[in-house]
């Protein structure tokens, strides 16, 4: 459709005018103009609601809100080419078939044999091992190798030793969704272990010899202490409302040595609607500061974010403080227990907190035991009431967890930016379905590409300057406070308003300190030969050699050079009032961008993958900009009186 | 940029043709100036009942006024003391955090401070036209502006030493009354009268401003919050006295130490450098998206929470730019 219009929100700047695209996969939208024609791609995967608007004078509005929190307002001219492109999205949106989505046509131009590796980067049999299981107390369980037990479950689980099969069957029937009590972590400093399972089926009075009994061997499989903690992650009155379904929680009476504790975690639709209000709060137009945190406190978001937190610090607490194992469970073990599991072992072990084990984390605790992606995350056209965001809020925890502690982290915030993307995205195989079982079934791993090879590969993007491994801070346990004036909870705005550059620093801390670091090895490295060089000469003893070193201007190399660009920093709205202020200078010209303010990090791909060619990902993109990825480019500024102005260079 | 008090129009519209003359010599040839008003414009109109008031387009025809408003001095303490009161609440609950960060209005000050300074630096940079700011005494909220301006347009400013002469300038010798803003803070029990937190409102914006370009400023956070430190109670006489005539008055270049001088040496002044520095010639604007302003946490929750980690962080960023 030609003629459409791309409204920038936030800012009363002119739209931009282009044509817009529909494909198989994607909405791209392609701008009008001669020289930079930039780029707006949006997988339909990401697309989460699409909203057409009362016709004006100008066109039709179209909002698309994307599950990654972007948001594009076009406006078409047609009411007809709208309503067919409204109808179009909504079909391309809810995709009816696996096969539709974009991992089944994404070509990153791998072998076969690549493609196979990818998905063996990470091996949660290693993982276990690593932990330090099988031993003494642990086992490898094959009773659910055909996922006749559970089908929710993966066919290779950690059970206590003197759990038999027997044990195991008995338990699963007592539990919602056969989920039994299986091991998330196991602490080999203390024997200490975090296991997890749906709600037993106990109804008012019901009993199960073999779920007590598993408990029980639970407790034994560490000898270091006499009782183990069960955590019920729901609030109390929900919990106790699950009786009278048959359903409910373990009584302290029936099962030997146990303390039983609340968290209160709220459920999937308290926390999808807390998001919903959190949204709506960003999409104000100009808020006050009250209007701002008064919807941040009403959407309760931050407080669910803490509820979290706190549980994963308590059971942090018990494995590494007290020595005591832990059960969670929620309703049915695959969100709130998936949320605190993992918040819990990225406290203990510091290796979760690297690249590659918060990968091997969220295979183990999401991925492996069967976590909902499919229905959470709406790859497939479902019931609305499904979609939540959990692996967002843990994702956040994580996030709330490195601005508290920011040498304890080998990846930075663009990470998990990333990872968050591509959960939505589809473009890769590893966050389809329901669970393993229907991942095999569907042979993912031989049609699909792995999003963890892919991250890998490109980890120098995503790692944090301040780590370093022999650092205080990345040993041992994390142990954040709780009160909310010592752990100050902070609104993410660079996932909530990813998009919205102008709100953000517009000089990156960590993309600095990461080409100060890139330069200081390439010195190093240049040091090494030069070193060598002097050795050789010293041995052959030639005086007459001049030795020429290159020295090359460093900066201008790394970008760190203001010269180096054609960014601008320009001004933000500071009037609401237009007519009396404006607030471009005659002598600017149109062709101020005031939000789309480029910092190092969006050209680094902040929106990701995207190379000059179909394979490409939703974000800004501009073919004509030397970067190779993401980001807007802006036409350079006047050269004029502005030069100061337009050589800004947010490194 | 021009800062002065409020004109005396009172309520029969006085004029004032040295003024007016004084005030259009600074006009640029062709163009035409802006008066930012600090108070609200029923505030400005209510002021002529007591002899005050603003300048009237009928007479300044060639300026043209914005009414930004930045609350009066008198609200400020009581912003404080309930920020204060929210940031010392142990509990562990946290429904009640934001809105009683709310209530308090202290980001929203910042809000306010901030978009009057971007707005007097736009009209200077974007519209290359004159300014003249002021509020009613032009001692408060005008010097909010006027310094925070400079840091926006002047790199200098922005530097240990500019920043240093800022403060002498736009504070000290334009007749900040330290000693009445600055005689109680939060935690006092005595009745409050010419007290309130504007330079410290002052320093947050800074701070503000720094957190979001990192790499512009030659000083750190730990510079400002030693300012404010130094300006509630301090060994030093710079601070002392609310104006220029009351220092000399009291003999403070003869009886007292400058903070300066002590700030100023090397060893002092190598904890307050900022590591990430990298001069540059910039304008630099801040967005006052209340998404982008945060509580500053370094000097509202300094006592409460180990500043262990974060030290570390600056640690291992000094480290890294050391060795390089």
């Amino acid at each position: 459709v030609e003629n459409v219009r791309l409204l920038d929100r936030l800012s009363s700047r002119k739209a931009a005018l282009g044509t817009l695209y529909l494909t198989a996969t994607h909405v791209i939208f392609v701008e009008n103009g001669s020289e930079a024609r930039k780029e707006t791609w949006v997988l339909h995967s990401q697309i989460s609601s699409i909203e057409k608007q009362a016709t004006t004078a100008t066109g039709c509005p179209l909002l698309i809100r994307c599950k990654n929190f972007q948001v594009i307002q076009l406006v078409i001219p047609q009411e007809r080419d709208c309503h067919d492109v409204y109808i179009s999205l909504i079909r391309l949106a809810r995709p009816v078939k696996y096969e539709e989505l974009y991992c089944f046509s994404f070509n990153p131009k791998l072998d076969k044999e690549e493609r196979e590796q990818g998905w063996k980067l990470v091996d949660l049999s290693e993982e276990y091992n690593r932990m330090g299981v099988p031993n003494n107390y642990w086992q490898i369980s094959d009773v659910n190798r055909d996922y006749g037990v559970c089908d929710s479950y993966p066919t290779e689980v950690y059970v206590p030793k003197s759990a038999t099969a027997h044990i195991i069957v008995g338990s699963s029937k007592f539990r919602s969704r056969r989920r039994f009590p299986a091991l998330s972590y196991y602490c080999k400093d203390n024997n200490a272990s975090i296991c997890r399972s749906s709600q037993p089926l106990s109804g008012f009075s019901a009993r199960c010899l073999e779920d007590e009994q598993m408990l029980q061997a639970i407790r034994k499989a560490n000898p270091g202490s006499d009782f183990l903690y069960v955590v019920d992650t729901r609030p109390k009155l929900n919990a106790m409302a699950n009786r009278a379904a048959g359903k409910g929680y373990e009584n302290e009476d029936n099962y030997s040595n146990i303390k039983f504790q609340f968290i209160g975690i709220e459920n999937i639709h308290v926390m999808r609607n807390s998001l919903q209000k959190m949204l709506e709060v960003c999409e104000l137009k100009s808020p006050s500061m009250s209007d701002f945190l008064w919807g941040l406190e009403n959407s309760g978001w931050l407080k669910h974010i803490k509820a979290i937190m706190d549980a994963g610090i308590f059971i942090a607490k018990a494995v590494a403080e007290e020595g005591v194992s832990v059960l969670v469970h929620c309703s049915d073990g695959w969100d709130r227990t998936a949320q605190v599991c993992s918040v819990a072992s990225l406290l203990l072990d510091p290796y979760y907190r690297t690249v590659k084990g918060f990968m091997v984390l969220i295979e183990k605790d999401w991925v492996s035991f069967g976590h909902k992606f499919n229905h959470r995350y709406g790859n497939l056209d479902g019931d609305p009431k499904e979609i939540s965001p959990v692996i967002d809020q843990f994702i956040e925890c994580v996030w709330q967890l490195m601005e508290q502690f920011p040498c304890a982290f080998e990846f930075n915030e663009r990470f998990l930016i990333h990872v968050q993307h591509h959960i939505y995205s589809c473009q890769f195989g590893n966050f389809l379905c329901n669970s393993q079982k229907e991942r095999r079934e569907l042979k993912i791993q031989e049609r699909t590409y792995s999003l963890w090879a892919h991250l890998w590969k490109n980890r120098a993007d995503y790692l944090n300057p301040l780590y370093r491994p022999d650092h205080s801070q990345t040993q041992g346990t994390l142990r954040p406070q709780m009160a909310p004036c010592n752990f100050l909870y902070k609104f993410w705005s660079g996932m909530y308003n990813r998009f919205e550059k102008g709100l953000h620093p517009r000089q990156s801390v960590t993309d600095y300190l990461m080409a100060v670091k890139e330069e200081t090895q390439q010195l190093e490295e240049e040091l090494e030969v030069l070193r060598e060089r002097l050795a050789n000469l010293q041995k052959s003893q030639l005086n007459d050699n001049k030795i020429k070193s290159k020295r090359q201007d460093r900066s201008k190399e790394l970008g760190l050079s203001t010269s180096n660009n054609s960014l601008a920093n320009t001004p933000q709205e500071y009037s609401n009032d237009l007519k009396s202020f404006p607030s471009r200078s005659p002598s600017q010209g149109d062709e101020e961008d005031s939000a789309l303010i480029l910092t190092q990090d969006n050209l680094k791909s902040s929106d990701p993958d995207l190379s000059a060619n179909s394979d490409q990902e939703s974000g800004v993109e501009d073919l004509s900009c030397r970067s190779p990825s993401g980001g807007g480019c802006l036409p350079s500024e006047d050269s004029g009186k502005d030069s100061d102005e337009a050589v800004f260079l947010a490194v | 940029m021009m800062r002065s008090s409020q004109p005396l129009t009172g309520t029969n519209g006085r004029r004032c043709k040295e003024d007016e003359k004084l005030i259009n010599a600074t006009l640029r040839p062709g163009k035409r100036g802006y008066i930012i008003d600090t108070r609200s414009l029923n505030v400005a109109q209510q002021a002529r009942a007591k002899g005050g008031g603003f300048e009237q387009e009928a007479h300044y025809p060639q300026w043209r006024r914005i009414h930004k408003c930045i609350e009066r001095f008198n609200i400020l303490q009581e912003s404080l003391i309930k920020l204060v009161e929210a940031c010392n609440d142990q509990s562990h609950n946290m429904d009640r955090w934001l809105s009683k960060l709310e209530a308090s209005n202290w980001l929203t000050h910042i809000k306010e401070i901030l978009t009057a300074a971007c707005l007097a630096a736009q009209c200077i940079d974007r519209e290359g036209a004159s300014v003249l700011v002021h509020g009613t005494e032009g001692t408060d909220s005008t010097l909010q502006v006027t310094s925070l301006a400079q840091i926006i347009l002047d790199p200098r400013c922005r530097t240990i030493r500019g920043f240093e002469s800022l403060v002498v300038r736009e504070w000290l010798q334009a007749g900040h009354p330290f000693q009445q803003r600055c005689a109680q803070s939060a935690y006092s029990n005595s009745k409050q009268k010419w007290e309130a937190p504007v330079f410290l409102l002052f320093l947050d914006c800074v701070w503000q401003i720094l957190r979001q370009f990192p790499c512009s400023f030659e000083f750190n956070e730990q510079f400002l919050i030693m300012l404010f430190e130094h300006a509630y109670a301090s060994q030093f006489g710079t601070f002392l006295g609310n104006n220029e005539n009351e220092r000399s008055k009291l003999k403070l270049p003869q009886k007292t130490m400058s903070l300066w001088s002590w700030v100023n040496r090397s060893e002092e002044l190598s904890k307050f450098q900022n590591p990430l520095f990298e001069a540059n010639s910039l304008v630099i604007w801040p967005s006052v998206a209340p998404q982008s302003l945060q509580l500053w946490e370094g000097v509202f929750l300094r006592w409460n929470r180990p500043s262990k980690f974060l030290d570390e962080a600056q640690e291992e960023m000094i480290s890294i730019i050391r060795y390089n």
